[in-house]
């Protein structure tokens, strides 16, 4: 089993990178407003249930994968 | 004159921590007996405090302190910090103790995206800590930073918690790195653990500019004797 994992500067927190990213788009002629820029996490997993898998996925994110105070995650699996 | 005695401080070595024997070095002129403690180390020997060093503890992957978290000494500092025992966290160490939940709030990258590296002048917001006590409240210290990752970021509901407790123990005077009200150092709520970016441990000599940091680490070194003397 598979499961993606998306991290991103939450709402409101400024993103200095996704700043950076959106300005160079524009230099280069893109009309972007904004670019926010997170973090992706592909896992290989054991086991075949994956009801479990996302408990324990969300778990891990609040653990260490992201920080919750600045950070929200998504959890994608992939069968 | 007896001599006063040298109360032992551990400073915990990361792989990847590279102000480790300043720190060590600062205390012992500063009239403390530093240790060095492994990160693998289950337990900390008999200590007055504890000093989590600058660096880039495990490379500083995924999240500057996220990983240096799990080493199996945090979980004996994570005791002592529960036991009223004194923590300070400089640099990546603050990371590492925001990232534990042992100090609140996070640090994020610079506003400028910019490695900052330069002498900043701070304001001593409390003098009534251990990490201070040798201050006085609204004076200013000029210590180095160097840190692409010390943006304090607290939400508004921590960040009004913070302040009406006066846990914010020093401020930047001119804010170098997007912290939100310029936050330069924190302490817990219960103000036996206080983290900081600037490094107090490179500012103990004259002939590098500054010794307002030994203000700091001296504070730490009186409050470690002082325990000694009491538990003694």
């Amino acid at each position: 089993m598979k499961a993606t994992i998306l991290v991103r500067p939450k709402p409101g927190i400024l993103d200095p990178q996704g700043e950076a990213v959106q300005s160079s788009l524009r230099q280069l002629g893109f009309a972007v407003d904004e670019a926010r820029v997170g973090r992706v996490i592909d896992l290989e997993l054991d086991g075949a249930d994956a009801h479990a898998a996302r408990a324990e996925l969300e778990r891990a994110c609040e653990q260490l994968l992201a920080n919750p105070l600045i950070e929200s995650y998504e959890i994608a699996i992939e069968r | 004159m007896i001599a006063e005695p040298r109360p032992r401080i551990a400073v915990l070595v990361f792989p990847g921590s590279n102000d480790d024997r300043d720190a060590a070095l600062a205390l012992e002129r500063l009239g403390a007996e530093p240790t060095l403690v492994w990160h693998a180390e289950p337990e900390l020997p008999e200590v007055g405090g504890v000093v989590l060093p600058g660096g880039f503890s495990y490379g500083d992957y995924l999240r500057c302190g996220a990983i240096a978290r799990f080493a199996p000494v945090m979980e004996a500092v994570r005791g002592f910090a529960d036991g009223g025992g004194l923590v300070l966290g400089i640099c990546n160490g603050f990371q590492v103790l925001c990232e534990a939940n042992l100090l609140p709030g996070a640090l994020r990258p610079n506003a400028s995206l910019e490695f900052v590296c330069s002498d900043v002048t701070l304001r001593l917001e409390r003098a009534d800590t251990p990490f201070t006590s040798r201050g006085e409240a609204g004076q200013t210290l000029t210590i180095p930073i160097k840190h692409g990752e010390g943006g304090y970021f607290a939400d508004e509901e921590l960040l009004y918690e913070l302040e009406r407790s006066g846990q914010v123990v020093l401020r930047y005077e001119q804010n170098p790195n997007g912290s939100v009200a310029a936050i330069a150092g924190v302490t817990n709520a219960r103000g036996n653990v206080f983290g900081l970016m600037p490094h107090p441990e490179h500012a103990v000599n004259s002939l590098l500019g500054s010794t307002d940091g030994a203000l700091v680490l001296g504070s730490l070194v009186d409050a470690a004797r002082e325990r000694l003397l009491t538990a003694a």
